[in-house]
């Protein structure tokens, strides 16, 4: 089992970008997204520069991909779609069918980000058959699923080209919009956003009217009010032939986080409690079958 | 521009056909479409009887297979495909790549469109599904402004289908997981959204209270409309303020949009509305099918008729009407 860090949902300035880069290149994960997968709009670093900081990243070692958009509407989105998929250098995480098909023309590989609707091995063989050498399991499917998933996968012959990585800590990216939803809470019109979201460096909680944390407002991106959390299964996701848990960026204690993870995985220690880095209750109900806001983990 | 129709029943397909659909679209009685509710959709029998009504009156049949199979379920999708082959329908409206794949590779003759379900927002990823399962159409998610769809139909390397009435989903779909958050059911998975099974509404002294799952997504005043509790459309707080953070109970309306859609070359209008009854069919399809007459023969003067404008919001959900997506002020 190794650790990977999602590409960062939210809008956080240039220098907190490169200065949280820059603090957990020598972290325990082995492998980093980065790059803008929300919204086009949001330019804290344009498509050049999100490429220039990953190959810098990239003499580290750690594998380094860049991930692109989920949602692809104007043409000048699918213009800076394309430079990230053009790099000439780094793998590439499809976020987008569109993105699939640039990468495809081109023959190279790809990662599927969660986004990408795989709710099956014929449709993991076609992608195969496009470069796909590895995939985020949608956040919706559960453990039993994934363990048919990859059975057929087997069947199929195609069960050994593929890598299996699964969205393991974070707010879970939910849906996505042509509408902003922080502009419709500070009232301005999205095409005048004045980038508000930076405001809110991991969302703005959007509670039940009885005050139940519900879901998290992240500019176009809907993300779960809870925080998922599958450290306390990761035996099982091992055993089912999972190579990558991924830990989504948030702004504080990401760094504990992926060591408590990191030290559990290695057998160093069997503590999966991060109830002190928690900014919002905890989630699993997606992994064992239920709601995805349920949480029934024990520890160990 | 032909008007393609939701019938969820025999009654509705026939009131569709008769009202003046070009296509009717339906979906089977399982998970394998996106109005997965209990009491709707067809039988192989009824599908048949339905087929040969619309043949027989010039009108097409499509059917929905929308939804995205587990490996638990494949099995039912790969029938709902062969079904539909069988029974002589015109056209397959596909989301999952899996089921394209084997709808393209066992019944190549049959047309395929790729579902509003598969997300399909630019002209890369419409190159993707022409030329892996030649697709002859998409129908677009309902998050294009109005420019963006005369951008994409330009370059558009198969026919496009946009929604012109119904109910508005708020995300794009095919990428929504509120539902399944929320109760454990999504329209990926089974079809459904904020299913009826896990509403509860219970009257309180604050209000008539509806809960999802338990979760409180509204609470209504005596005098207030309350409508079904669909997980976007509720009203939650954000730092303190009160409101439907996400989108109102409104439909989306289109019809004043018409000419633009036309001069875009849009090929084909979609309605929704398979849940809906046969009187919402006979109406909106009536009303539609004036108007996309109208603006063909007119399109210079055409201008959507209060008359028209009238007998859609009676219909519609939350008595509201929006452009929608469309409009760059909603986004």
């Amino acid at each position: 089992m190794r650790l990977s860090l999602g590409p960062i949902l939210y809008l956080w300035p240039r220098q907190t970008i490169e200065d949280f880069y820059q603090q957990h290149i020598d972290s325990a994960v082995d492998v980093i997204y980065l790059g803008e997968t929300v919204c086009a709009k949001r330019r804290s670093l344009k498509p050049a520069e999100w490429i220039e900081l990953a190959k810098e990243l990239a003499k580290s070692g750690k594998q380094i991909v860049l991930s692109t958009l989920a949602l692809i509407e104007a043409g000048s989105d699918l213009g800076n779609v394309k430079r990230l998929c053009n790099n000439g250098e780094l793998l590439v995480e499809a976020n987008e069918m569109g993105a699939v098909q640039l990468m495809a023309d081109q023959k190279l590989p790809f990662v599927a980000g969660p986004s990408l609707n795989i709710y099956n091995a014929y449709t993991l063989k076609q992608l195969h058959n496009q470069g796909l050498i590895r995939w985020v399991m949608p956040v919706e499917l559960n453990a039993a699923t994934l363990a048919d998933i990859l059975s057929d996968a087997e069947a199929l012959g195609i069960r050994d080209q593929i890598e299996t990585e699964v969205f393991s800590y974070g707010r879970l990216p939910l849906a996505y919009s042509a509408r902003c939803f922080t502009t419709r809470f500070r009232k301005i019109p999205k095409d005048n956003c004045q980038f508000v979201c930076q405001d809110y460096p991991e969302g703005l909680p959007m509670d039940s009217q009885e005050g139940e944390a519900f879901f998290n407002i992240n500019g176009i991106q809907t993300q779960s009010g809870r925080i998922q959390h599958l450290l306390p299964h990761w035996q099982e996701m091992q055993k089912l032939g999972v190579d990558l848990m991924r830990i989504s960026p948030q702004p504080q204690h990401t760094g504990e986080i992926i060591k408590r993870y990191n030290e559990v995985i290695k057998g160093e220690s069997q503590d999966t409690d991060i109830q002190e880095y928690l900014s919002a209750p905890a989630c699993d109900g997606y992994w064992r079958g239920q709601s995805g806001m349920d949480y029934i983990a024990v520890s160990g | 521009m032909k008007l393609v129709c939701p019938a969820g029943n025999y009654p509705m397909l026939k009131a569709a056909v008769d009202n003046g659909a070009d296509a009717v679209y339906i979906g089977f009685k399982d998970d394998t479409n996106a109005r997965h509710f209990a009491g709707l959709n067809f039988n192989d029998g009824t599908a048949q009887k339905a087929v040969k009504y619309a043949h027989d009156r010039g009108s097409k049949v499509y059917v929905a297979i929308n939804t995205y199979p587990q490996p638990a379920g494949w099995k039912r999708w790969q029938k709902a495909v062969d079904v539909a082959a069988d029974i002589g329908i015109d056209a397959l409206i596909v989301a999952d790549t899996g089921v394209l794949a084997y709808a393209t590779e066992k019944h190549p003759q049959l047309d395929r469109h790729l579902s509003v379900q598969g997300s399909a927002t630019n002209v890369e990823a419409l190159r993707f599904y022409k030329e892996q399962f030649d697709i002859q159409r998409a129908v677009i998610p309902r998050v294009l402004s109005m420019a963006q769809v005369k951008q994409l139909a330009e370059n558009s390397p198969v026919e496009l289908e946009v929604f012109g009435f119904g109910s508005l989903c708020v995300m794009v779909e095919g990428r929504c997981l509120l539902s399944s958050y929320a109760t454990g059911e999504s329209p990926n998975t089974c079809g459904a959204c904020s299913p009826a099974k896990a509403v509860r509404w219970v009257e309180t002294e604050n209000g008539r209270e509806c809960r999802l799952n338990n979760v409180l997504i509204d609470r209504f005043a005596s005098d207030e409309k309350a409508g079904y509790p669909v997980v976007c459309k509720g009203r939650f707080t954000v730092e303190g303020s009160t409101y439907h953070a996400l989108e109102e109970p409104t439909s989306l309306n289109t019809l004043e949009l018409l000419p633009q859609l036309q001069q875009s070359g849009i090929k084909a209008i979609k309605i929704e509305g398979r849940q809906r009854s046969t009187a919402y069919v006979s109406k909106v399809v009536r009303v539609w099918r004036e108007a996309i007459d109208s603006c063909m023969n007119n399109p210079q003067t055409f201008s959507a008729k209060s008359q028209w404008m009238q007998d859609l919001a009676s219909v519609s959900e939350g008595t509201q009407t929006t452009l929608g997506a469309y409009d760059r002020p909603w986004q």
